[in-house]
């Protein structure tokens, strides 16, 4: 379970959803933007950790991994009509990158689940993801 | 940066002030609009105008405000031959659109049934997160589907055969290529048809108020008989499909530009020349999800048809339930305009703008050619939408574009904290406006506060004649993501 936080910055993206999201390490990064994610399209108290699936991925340098990761799970959202909330994430490579990720959640319940926006995408608006002066830290504005 | 007056709310910044700028930028807005509008909106638009390729200038209208790449509200041309195509100026919801649908309905024969109506719009046009479309499409359905448009519902028997003479395009952008979809938005979108999506997206009921007919003459032209009378508004766009298809040649583009020697000032900027290989995948992708659009608006507006029949227990054509106009305002197109005097064949890129063709236009059904192209403005669930149309003078001064909504002054956070739902839903059916949505934190993110004046940006259109007004709208029933 990821450790890192996250907040929503206001004064970034007027129609859409700004993310900062710090990590421990890498891992712990790509987790907590997974969690990030997932808040932004559900209240995840709601959701079961019911249905797992595996993750795997290759970029050529570590930001478009991130790019990709949650492009991944916005994906999914809608081909599978499941939210994943939270994730295992283990980040290899030193370019090419990979991903081996175990995400965790369930099918969409529009009853018991609090839906919140429906991510369309992720862009590259002011996107960027470094090493900070402990851990790593992202920002990521979410098309909804 | 410097912003000179360049006529009556017409601003310009002048290339001088942006090193690497082709031309100029140009804002059409009231003092009061271009006071209010983010730095966002000054730093993209000029970014716009270092583009390869781009003619005239670049352009930001009344509505806009900071986008990605482009701002919203933003339009650039550029030659066919040398310029290039960016997804950045299209946006991540491709053909994002508006379609308005006449009814012979007036507002005292509604309200009795105003609850159930909107009760059932909710059920037979999903919305929200993870919503699914009733039409059941094949992968060969799905690649015919985006070659065709709304023509391909219409074969199908969702839709009169008239309706495509009043969909700009006839319902269908050539150009559409499925072999340039990934399988990725394939099956993102082979559920969704006939979803109406979240966010500002919606299906309104409207009524044309007191004083709502600004051009009695023209208003008469688009089926717009009088104050009292109810429209169906619709707000939606090629959900998922398109969504997959702009993620998809976004992470491309990035990646291509090095190859073509591109470099732009902005990631989201990220582009090809558009006769180029990669620049032709993604217009015949992109024009694909536009025509997805068009069909996820004529599938709905077959859903509208069924339930306003049930529940007035009459039939859709005595109802009048025909289609005023439907007009994307997230597309790249092939135009011909003139450019410095002669005729040039540009890719116009309109990302939340509108095409606004004058009257005479080959482009515009021959039912209006006349008075001109129908322009739908949506405002906010609170407020109320706009019906114009195009002129001859936005030929000339925006390649034939205009607004496209009221424009976003307030982040989501913010219109939440400062109306919370519960109060903003009470407030609405105070006013006798029923409101149906998926998710109540959605409803509180669109409310009116967090918009611009829609009066302000339809009076620019007016003084700067990008549009002529021809009638107003107010909501009285409201399905939302």
């Amino acid at each position: 379970m990821s450790v890192g936080s996250f907040r929503f910055l206001e004064d970034v993206a007027l129609a859409d959803c700004a993310l900062e999201v710090e990590g421990d390490d890498v891992n712990d990064l790509f987790e907590t933007a997974a969690r990030a994610l997932a808040a932004v399209m559900v209240d995840p108290e709601t959701v079961p950790r019911a249905r797992t699936r595996e993750v795997r991925l290759e970029a050529s340098a570590l930001d478009l991994l991130l790019y990709d990761w949650l492009s991944e799970l916005i994906f999914l959202k809608d081909r599978d009509e499941t939210l994943f909330v939270d994730a295992r994430v283990t980040v290899g490579g030193d370019g090419p990158f990979t991903l081996a990720a175990e995400a965790r959640g369930d099918v969409i319940d529009r009853v018991h689940m609090a839906l919140r926006a429906d991510a369309k995408a992720v862009t590259f608006y002011r996107f960027s993801l470094e090493r900070a002066d402990v851990g790593w830290s992202a920002r990521v504005v979410i098309d909804i | 940066m410097q912003v000179k007056p360049a006529g009556e709310c017409v601003w310009e910044i002048p290339p001088t002030e942006k090193a690497g700028m082709r031309v100029p930028a140009r804002i059409f807005a009231s003092q009061e609009l271009l006071a209010t509008m983010d730095q966002g909106v000054f730093d993209q638009v000029t970014n716009v105008a270092c583009l390869p390729g781009i003619v005239g200038a670049a352009l930001c209208m009344p509505d806009g405000h900071w986008g990605y790449g482009f701002p919203i509200g933003g339009v650039a041309a550029f030659r066919a031959d040398e310029g290039v195509i960016s997804p950045g100026g299209i946006g991540f919801d491709i053909n994002c659109g508006m379609r308005l649908i006449r009814t012979s309905l007036r507002e005292d024969e509604v309200r009795p049934r105003l609850v159930e109506l909107v009760d059932a719009l909710f059920k037979a046009v999903p919305s929200g997160v993870g919503a699914k479309g009733f039409v059941r499409l094949d992968q060969e359905s799905l690649r015919q589907l985006m070659r065709e448009g709304a023509r391909w519902c219409v074969r199908r028997g969702f839709g009169w055969p008239e309706d495509v003479d009043r969909v700009e395009g006839r319902g269908a952008l050539p150009g559409a290529d499925p072999d340039h979809v990934s399988e990725r938005a394939t099956a993102r979108g082979l559920d969704q048809l006939g979803t109406l999506g979240a966010g500002n997206h919606y299906l309104e009921v409207q009524v044309v108020p007191p004083n709502g007919v600004h051009d009695a003459k023209v208003a008469k032209a688009l089926g717009v008989e009088g104050p009292g009378q109810v429209f169906i508004m619709l707000h939606c766009g090629s959900r998922g499909f398109g969504h997959q298809i702009a993620t998809d040649y976004v992470r491309a583009f990035d990646q291509v530009m090095k190859h073509h020697g591109i470099r732009v000032r902005d990631r989201e900027l990220s582009c090809a020349p558009f006769r180029s290989p990669e620049g032709q995948a993604y217009f015949g992708a992109m024009t694909a999800a536009a025509n997805m659009a068009f069909a996820n608006r004529q599938v709905i507006t077959h859903r509208v048809r069924e339930v306003l029949t049930d529940v007035f227990r009459r039939d859709a054509c005595d109802l009048g339930l025909e289609l005023v106009y439907d007009v994307c305002h997230n597309t790249a197109k092939l135009e011909h305009h003139r450019v410095d005097g002669r005729p040039a064949e540009l890719v116009v890129h309109r990302k939340g703008a509108t095409r606004a063709f004058g009257p005479g236009s080959s482009d515009v059904p021959i039912a209006y050619r006349e008075v001109g192209q129908p322009v739908i403005i949506g405002g906010s669930m609170e407020t109320g939408s706009a019906l114009l149309v195009g002129t001859t003078e936005a030929m000339a001064a925006s390649f034939g574009s205009t607004a496209h909504g009221a424009g976003r002054t307030m982040s989501r956070h913010e219109a939440k904290r400062r109306v919370p739902a519960d109060k903003l839903l009470r407030s609405m059916a105070a006013r006798g406006i029923v409101v149906r949505a998926a998710s109540r934190a959605g409803v509180a993110e669109e409310a009116g506060v967090a918009y611009k004046d829609l009066d302000g940006v339809v009076d620019v259109l007016a003084r700067t004649a990008l549009s002529r007004r021809v009638a107003s709208f107010v909501p009285i029933g409201s399905v939302k993501g």
